[in-house]
């Protein structure tokens, strides 16, 4: 039957739902009479360039894949969490079932960090900056003139 | 009161369910499908799972959800400007797909309904006689389920979220060279 | 819950199937397809854990959809970095436009 939880948690997923049925309904009911400028992403007056729609980089992607798949992992070491420690059990088996217990989580959680080792070697996790372009120009007068003039109009540094 | 909630819950699963199936823009196809996730998880609590139902929404929800957004904001292609005179900038946001062969699957998933519904409405299950269960919480049992009849599956399930690892991350590295 | 609630969550779940089935089927985006696989999955999770509230002892049908949804998780990774590889290569992921290999 419906656990006390249950019923709390089915309240907090109906706030979510109901997000989603009122952006629905004012969907259905207000008038849709759309113009160009009323589709203009807002940018604060200025005209905004290109699509809202870009394309992300994937580099994100990975990091997210990560998230995911220990996502996963804390899922599986709840339930886990909450017989390890029984009493009843332990006593039941004279000790053994703690230590097994934490033995398979122990396993469990290597072999993912093996995972995580992994992709933090190979570079997975490296967040690539751009390589800043410095512009370079055809030009006869050698860098070091204009260094001179650099040193000469220094701002003094604050002390 | 508990019953109206059920079927509330149930047609919320459904809607989302229809929305995936019948809009164009790839966007609220994902949103719908997060209606669809919530209601499945509401339908697991009034089945008595209430920890599968946290769980569909941890890695449902919070997971592959999230991944699926982001491969539709990675594969967005800016719609080309051949097609409408319309600037860019000015174009409402959406990302459209079409879709092919209606009738066929639409066909094929109705008649797919029926047989099933046939089947249902003649069965008669006998396990639904059995007396349900009357535990607070599903988690123990769950738990005690993990660490003695799955064992063998609960670890073989971290060597297939290790392979997962390296082998999506090879993939979505960012140049593979052929 | 009494039996008759059970078996309208079987009917849903069919219908869930159903509908997932229709959009594997007609839809031309890569994710969206992905989107109808996820839904049958649902779908079938919800078959087994209508039944598994008779069986508490044991409560095979929730382990088993726990490891459908890892799974699921799982396989939604890999297919991602598949169409995020596809689209680097050919720049769509609409499936009727890779037809590299029938040519």
């Amino acid at each position: 039957m419906l656990s006390q939880f249950g019923i709390m948690f089915l309240f907090i997923l109906t706030a979510f739902a109901f997000i989603g049925g009122i952006l629905l309904f004012g969907k259905l009911l207000r008038p849709d009479r759309p113009t160009e400028e009323k589709l203009t992403t807002y940018e604060s007056g200025e005209e905004p360039v290109g699509n809202a729609g870009v394309q992300f980089n994937p580099r994100f992607y990975v990091v997210a894949l990560v998230f995911v798949l220990f996502d996963v992992e804390l899922v599986l070491l709840f339930p886990w969490a909450t017989v390890f420690g029984q009493p009843t059990l332990i006593a039941e088996t004279g000790g053994l079932w703690g230590w097994f217990a934490l033995t398979e989580a122990v396993v469990f959680v290597v072999i993912l960090a093996l995972g995580l080792a992994y992709a933090w070697a190979k570079g997975y996790l490296d967040w690539e900056k751009p390589q800043p372009q410095l512009p370079t120009v055809a030009t006869k007068v050698p860098t070091t003139l204009y260094e001179q003039v650099n040193e000469r109009y220094k701002r003094p540094t604050t002390p | 009161m508990l019953q109206i909630a059920f079927f509330a819950f149930i047609a919320l699963t459904l809607i989302g369910a229809l929305t995936v199936l019948l809009t164009r823009n790839v966007l609220y196809s994902a949103y719908a499908l997060l209606l669809t996730l919530l209601g499945v998880a509401a339908l697991f609590v009034f089945a008595g799972a209430d920890f599968l139902a946290v769980s569909q929404i941890i890695i449902y929800v919070g997971g592959v959800l999230v991944l699926v957004l982001f491969g539709v904001m990675l594969t967005s292609k800016p719609t080309t400007i051949s097609t409408s005179t319309v600037v860019a900038s000015e174009r409402s946001n959406a990302i459209l797909a079409g879709s092919r062969g209606v009738w066929l699957g639409v066909l094929l998933a109705a008649g797919l309904f029926f047989g099933l519904s046939r089947l249902l409405m003649n069965a008669h299950f006998a396990l639904f006689d059995q007396p349900i269960s009357k535990a607070p919480t599903t988690i123990d049992t769950i738990g005690k389920q993990l660490m003695t009849e799955y064992i063998v599956p609960f670890e073989v399930i971290s060597i297939l979220l290790l392979v997962a690892l390296v082998g999506a991350g090879y993939l979505a590295k960012k140049s593979i060279k052929p | 819950m009494n039996p008759s609630l059970s078996y309208s969550l079987l009917f849903v779940a069919a219908a869930l199937f159903s509908i997932g089935l229709a959009v594997v089927i007609t839809k031309r985006h890569a994710v969206v397809v992905l989107m109808g696989i996820e839904l049958m999955l649902n779908a079938v999770n919800l078959n087994l854990v209508a039944f598994s509230q008779y069986d508490p002892s044991r409560l095979q049908g929730q382990v088993f959809s726990l490891f459908v949804m890892i799974v699921a998780a799982a396989e939604a990774a890999v297919a991602l970095a598949l169409i995020i590889q596809v689209y680097r290569h050919v720049k769509t992921v609409v499936l009727d436009e890779l037809t590299d290999l029938k040519q």
